[in-house]
This record gives C-alpha cells, structure tokens and sequence, in this order.
C-alpha cells in the first residue's frame, strides 16, 4: 500500500534519513522503532506531504505523493489520519469540537448526526460524555491521547499514522491506549505505520517492526524476529542498555 | 573590513528575502479570502478577538490623548490669543496622525502580540500540521480571517480612538479651561476637510494591514519551542511599531 524507495532528507546538512526503504502492507500496523532524535517523525511526516524529501520516492498505491501538487496532496490527505505526538488538540475547541472538527469542515452531515458520531466515537475510548465540554488544557495526558484518537478515527480513514502515541504516560495508560488502536484496528481494518520507542509494549500491537539507526532501516520483520534479531544494535536498543553515546 | 562589508550585505539579502516572503504570505493569505469554503464566521471571531476586545483599551488612549492634546494646545495657543481655535487643533493632530498611529501601536501591543503567540503554539504544538493532515489549509483557516479582521477593525479602533479623543479635548479645553463651546466645533468643522479623513482612513488600513501580517507571519514561521514563540512575539511588537512610523511618514508626505 505504502512503499518508500531510497528516501533521503538532510536538515542544515546533516542527513536525518540516509536511504529508507520501507514497505507497509494494507491492512497492517507497521511499527518503526528507534532513539529520540533518530528522525523517526521526520519519516512520517513524509508519508501525508508534510515534508518534502531530497530524494527518494513514497509510493501510495503507486502513485508518488512527492512529486503531488498542493491539491493532489489535499485529495490524498482525506484517505490518512495522524495522531500526533501531544495530540495536537485545537486549543480553541472543547472536546466535542475538536472530535467534530474534521466531520463539519469535509461532510455535510447533519448537527445530530454529528453528534451522535462524536459521543459514539467517546464512548468508544471509555471517555465519559462530560469531558465533551472541557477545553483540551482541562485534560490529563491520557485523556488528550485518547481525544485525539477518537478524532483520528472520526474520520474513518484507510491509513493512520501514529507519532509516538503513548509517550509521557503511566503505564496503565499506555497499556490502554495500545488496547485501544488494537481494538479500531480489529474493528476497521485501516493501514497504520507508527513510530515509538515504548519497548516492550509495542510489540504487542506490531503486525511488521522495523527499527530506524542513523538514517537506514537496520532491521526488519515480524515482531518475533526482531526481538530475536542477531544486531547488537537492535538488542541493545530491545533491551534498553545504557547508552551514553548518542547519536 | 571584507568581513564586515560581506556580513552586511548578507543582513541586507535576507531582510530582503524576509520582505519578499512576507509579501507571498500576504498576497496568498488575502487571495484565498475568494476560494472556498469562506469562513465569514471565522472573520467574526477574530473580529471580536482583534476589534471588540481591544476597545477599551482605546477608549482610555483616546481619551487621555485628547486631553492632553487639549491641555497642550490651550496653553501655546492662549500665548497667541488663538484660544479658539483649540477644536481645529485637536481634530487635526487626532484625525491625521495622533488617532491611526496610536490606535495601530495599541492595536499592535495587545492583539498583534496575542495573535502571534497563539500562531506559534499551534505551529510548536503541531496543531497547524493537524490541519493540513486533514485537508484544511491553515493559512485560510488561521490566517486570512485574522487579516480581513484586522483590514475592518483597525479602521474602526481609529474612528472610535478620534471621537473619544476630540471629547477629551472637549472636556480639557471647554468644561475645564473655558474655551467657548461653539468655537471649539465651529473651528473644527471649519478646518477638517475630507482629504483629512481620507488620509486617517487610508493610513488606518494600512497599519491594520501590517499589523496582522508582521503577526500572523512571524507565529506562523515560529521555531524552537517556547523560546522561539517569546522571541516572535517580541519581534511582532518592534517590527510592527517601526513599520507604522515609517509607514506614517510615507503616506503623510503622500498626503499633505
């Protein structure tokens, strides 16, 4: 569905993304796993047109989005939904707006109907219908996680890409909130690449991981594979070694 | 020296780089007003945010302004015996340069600043990028509305900022200093003439113009976290001030 050939991007000369090669088949959650810093987001943000590369292609369904124009590009973003790393929740809207936005700017579904997808979609993520009037600096960190989730998933898109989408919570939350794009995945059956360092807790949702060191992909396969993986850089990096080296 | 004459020229390109690219940000920002979806309730927000809430702020300039300018005047006009023409005075210093260049400088303090700070958290918080990942333009989601607000409500803050200050003069120079009410009107009414008001108007727009695009543009290009929304903001108020006098001093010698 997704295929990414040769992909470079360098920020001030140095080279984040040293020729990637990835592929994410439909229908399956693909995980990209590495360091802070290791440019992870950088190569998701490829994929929806946020980031220009130097070279290289991404490839979805064999079209090459680099080479899209800004029209193009807003034709193929109606197919993805990103839940970014702190939510990315508009400031300026409760709860209920910020769920409903993306149904009120692109459908012309009724209020009601509106409405009854929003509380449909808080129910889904255990929230109480209460926390639809709460301005998102009202909320923990869970509780944004899970917002934006639900208004990713408003949008009932093919693809979904996930930023880091249990970073800074409790484990319990974490475990929650990986239950809970298990579920939607289960239930929609939508594409998804997602990158995240949370070892082990990834594995649990990863149809595919693959794991992202100075620029390349040094590791790919089933999530057994990779924890069985010979690179010591990968079972270093699996087994949280102190690392005092970074890069 | 090399070195200098080389750094300097560098500064020059990129001021006017940044010059050039704020002109496309503007020009692209106030051409999307015509392409669809419009956003007339988007404009009324910010209309409320720029407009409304700024009111009182000039509401107290004004009138302070107006007073002082009463005060002022009525003591270098009474060392001529000129006490009457004290209404001319104040309508003519408020109406050409004192009501747009104040109003545009408050405007600037208090709602350029806000608007920059609220651009740049969404663009540091990835809430710009949130909109563009589900198909809406943030530049006429975020930007055009603020830009035609402050087009409208920039003018308006400056009728209002006039009024009240010929009021404060009003107050100072008839109800304090006992200049006679009718020569206080009298005087102004025979002294303003349209192209004064045309003048106030037209700087008006201007100031509203670039007020909301040194903001809009420097929140939208922000970097670097918090630091880098601080130092926006602090750019937004300096570049705005300098630009209005400059831009003051343009469109004066355009109009006398």
């Amino acid at each position: 569905m997704i295929k990414i050939i040769d992909l470079v991007k360098s920020f001030n000369g140095q080279r984040v993304l040293d020729g990637i090669n990835l592929e994410v088949p439909r229908g399956q959650i693909t995980v990209v796993i590495g360091k802070s810093g290791v440019g992870k987001s950088v190569l998701l943000k490829h994929l929806v047109g946020l980031l220009k590369p130097d070279s290289g292609q991404v490839l979805v369904d064999g079209q090459d989005i680099t080479r899209f124009s800004g029209r193009q590009l807003q034709e193929l973003r109606k197919r993805f939904a990103v839940l970014f790393q702190g939510g990315a929740l508009f400031d300026s809207l409760n709860v209920f707006g910020n769920i409903a936005f993306p149904l009120r700017e692109k459908t012309r579904l009724s209020e009601a109907e509106i409405r009854r997808r929003v509380f449909e979609r808080l129910d889904q993520m255990h929230l109480t219908p209460d926390v639809a009037l709460k301005y998102p600096a009202e909320l923990s960190g869970g509780m944004k996680k899970r917002v934006a989730l639900a208004r990713a998933m408003i949008q009932e898109p093919e693809i979904i890409l996930y930023d880091e989408p249990v970073t800074g919570l409790d484990p319990p939350m974490t475990n929650t909130v990986f239950h809970l794009i298990s579920k939607t995945h289960q239930d929609s059956g939508y594409t998804a690449m997602m990158v995240s360092h949370d070892i082990p807790e990834v594995f649990q949702v990863s149809d595919q991981v693959a794991m992202l060191h100075r620029g390349k992909i040094i590791a790919q396969g089933a999530p057994a594979e990779i924890q069985r993986h010979p690179d010591p850089v990968v079972q270093s990096f699996i087994r949280g070694e102190v690392d005092f080296l970074e890069d | 020296m090399a070195t200098f004459i080389h750094a300097l020229g560098g500064r020059f390109l990129a001021v006017v780089q940044e010059a050039g690219a704020m002109m496309l940000f503007l020009l692209e920002g106030l051409a999307l007003t015509f392409v669809p979806p419009y956003r007339p309730r988007r404009v009324l927000q910010e209309l409320e945010l720029i407009g409304v809430k700024s009111t009182l702020i000039i509401l107290l300039t004004g009138a302070f302004t107006g007073m002082v300018l009463g005060l002022q005047g009525y003591y270098t006009l009474r060392k001529y015996g000129s006490e009457s023409a004290l209404g001319s005075a104040v309508a003519l210093s408020l109406i050409r340069e004192m009501g747009p260049v104040l109003t545009a400088i408050m405007v600037s303090a208090r709602a350029g600043s806000a608007v920059t700070a609220e651009i740049g958290i969404m663009r540091i918080t990835e809430q710009l990028d949130a909109l563009d990942t589900m198909a809406v333009n943030p530049m006429q989601y975020v930007v055009m509305p603020k830009l035609i607000a402050g087009v409208i409500a920039v003018p308006l803050l400056t009728a209002i900022f006039d009024v009240v200050g010929i009021l404060g003069g009003y107050l100072i120079g008839v109800v304090l200093l006992g200049v006679s009410s009718g020569a206080y009107f009298s005087g102004m009414v025979q002294s303003v003439v349209p192209l004064d008001i045309n003048g106030g108007i037209v700087k008006s727009l201007v100031f509203g113009i670039t007020i909301l695009l040194v903001a809009c543009y420097k929140g939208y290009y922000t970097e670097h976290g918090a630091e880098g929304v601080s130092r926006a903001t602090n750019q937004t108020v300096v570049l705005s001030a300098i630009l209005i006098l400059a831009w003051d001093y343009v469109l004066t010698s355009f109009f006398m």
